[in-house]
């Protein structure tokens, strides 16, 4: 059977849950990998959350947030895109490739775009494997 | 510990090192003359940096002889796994000393590499090296006198508690000798301890809370600096001027010595409380630090940060949520 990786996703609550939601409620079929985690705005992803879903086995973690300028709270999402800059610059460090862990902006009205990025992003994560958790928790 | 009576028999006290510098026994020396009200209270009975008791005396004691054993430096190789396996079944108190005994520490950098690409560096590609038959480490040796051994070297670093159950944490490298004085006249006096597995001798509060440098409430950065790119006015908050300073993300209980000294901090403390990892928690306040919100600009801006792994992670890599280099 082919690989099925598991993706953790942090949706926010305002635009990217909502369209999460339009794709579900539209009854469009994406690929079942992902696990979706509400969180009120993606300045809300503590980056340990995105290592700790590594460290627990995730394949790949996928944050979404309002589009640039949309945000619910002004710039949380600004603030979002800057951690995941530097979280990008350290997992690459750390030797976890950096496709594993995608931002992408989806808005309430996007369920269409984001059943697409979820098909997308398991496509791209199938070709890249299992992502060797055992590596991190086990001590040689 | 049970309560102690007046007249108590003299505390029985050890100091082992495992992959350390050497530099968390000299700062237990750094009690100067207070070694006296130490030596007073309780009787050293094995520390190799300053006496000559054998492993093999360690091995003869009694189960839970040794009152306290300070354990600092990490566990790079298999002596030191066996002696904190000892020392643990020979010991009441075991309390991981020191930055590399609590999160792997300095040595624990080794992490972003295996057993085989030191081995390959240290004794094939140095540039002051000529090994032409590439001589490795042998495990054993036979000589005349006998069959000597040395102990085998791990892929990983690990810190003191991945070994053994720990009591006690007492961060820094080395831990500022006032704190282990007040931990060590704690456990002495039989004063009621905080309960197990806690960090003791630093603050639960953060570095930034103690230090002196102006600060304002809103911190921008549009350029990072490394230390010696920069002229610090020696006032202002690091990390305004654009410095790293892993302030935000480390325990304070050290004076902050290195602020004082105007250098930034660099985390030796390990994280406060509740965050489980300094990176991500200095990740996070650094990514609400950097003032753009243009995209390429932010690339521009983080590319400024150099190794955000090692700086993050200087002392704590081991102890971290992705604890190594995925090879």
């Amino acid at each position: 059977m082919e690989f099925q990786p598991t993706i953790i996703s942090f949706l926010c609550n305002w635009c990217s849950y909502t369209g999460a939601d339009l794709a579900g409620t539209s009854r469009m079929k994406y690929a079942p990998n992902i696990r979706i985690v509400r969180v009120m705005c993606s300045g809300r992803v503590d980056p340990t959350f995105v290592l700790k879903s590594f460290r627990e086995g995730a394949d790949g973690v996928l944050i979404c947030g309002c589009h640039p300028g949309d945000c619910h709270y002004h710039e949380g999402n600004y603030k979002c895109l800057r951690r995941f800059e530097l979280l990008q610059k350290y997992i690459r460090q750390m030797g976890i490739h950096p496709d594993r862990l995608r931002l992408e902006w989806i808005s309430a009205s996007e369920g269409k775009q984001f059943a697409e990025l979820v098909d997308n992003m398991t496509e791209q994560i199938q070709k890249l494997g299992p992502f060797p958790v055992k590596q991190i928790i086990e001590y040689a | 510990m049970e309560t102690e009576t007046k007249k108590k028999p003299k505390l029985k006290m050890a100091v082992y090192w495992g992959a350390a510098c050497g530099g968390c026994c000299v700062s237990v020396l750094d009690v100067h003359e207070k070694l006296f009200a130490v030596t007073e209270l309780a009787d050293l009975v094995f520390w190799p940096i300053a006496l000559d008791v054998k492993y093999k005396d360690v091995e003869a004691m009694p189960k839970g002889y040794i009152d306290v054993t300070l354990f600092n430096g990490a566990v790079r190789n298999s002596e030191n796994q066996y002696m904190a396996m000892l020392l643990r079944e020979k010991s009441k108190l075991l309390v991981a000393y020191g930055s590399c005994a609590h999160m792997g520490g300095i040595p624990g950098l080794a992490n972003f590499f295996n057993r085989e690409e030191i081995f390959s560096r240290v004794y094939e590609t140095t540039e002051s090296t000529i090994n032409p038959e590439y001589v490795r480490p042998q495990m054993e040796v036979e000589v005349p006198e006998g069959k000597l051994d040395i102990p085998y070297f791990f892929d990983d670093v690990k810190p003191l508690d991945k070994v053994v159950c720990v009591d006690y944490y007492v961060p820094g490298c080395p831990p500022q000798t006032e704190r282990l004085v007040e931990v060590f006249m704690a456990i002495a006096t039989g004063s009621k301890l905080p309960s197990r597995k806690t960090v003791l001798g630093a603050w639960e509060k953060t570095q930034c809370d103690e230090c002196i440098r102006k600060k304002s409430d809103n911190k921008k950065i549009k350029k990072f600096y490394r230390p010696f790119e920069t002229q610090d006015d020696g006032e202002t908050c690091f990390l305004e001027q654009g410095i790293i300073c892993m302030g935000p993300a480390t325990r304070g209980g050290c004076g902050y010595r290195c602020i004082k000294g105007n250098a930034p901090c660099k985390g030796c403390y390990g994280p406060p409380p509740d965050a489980p990892d300094p990176g991500a928690k200095m990740i996070s306040a650094i990514g609400t630090m950097i003032d753009s919100d243009d995209p390429e600009e932010i690339t521009e801006i983080v590319d400024q940060v150099v190794d955000p792994a090692g700086t993050f992670y200087r002392f704590s890599l081991p102890g971290s949520i992705i604890r190594r280099k995925i090879l």
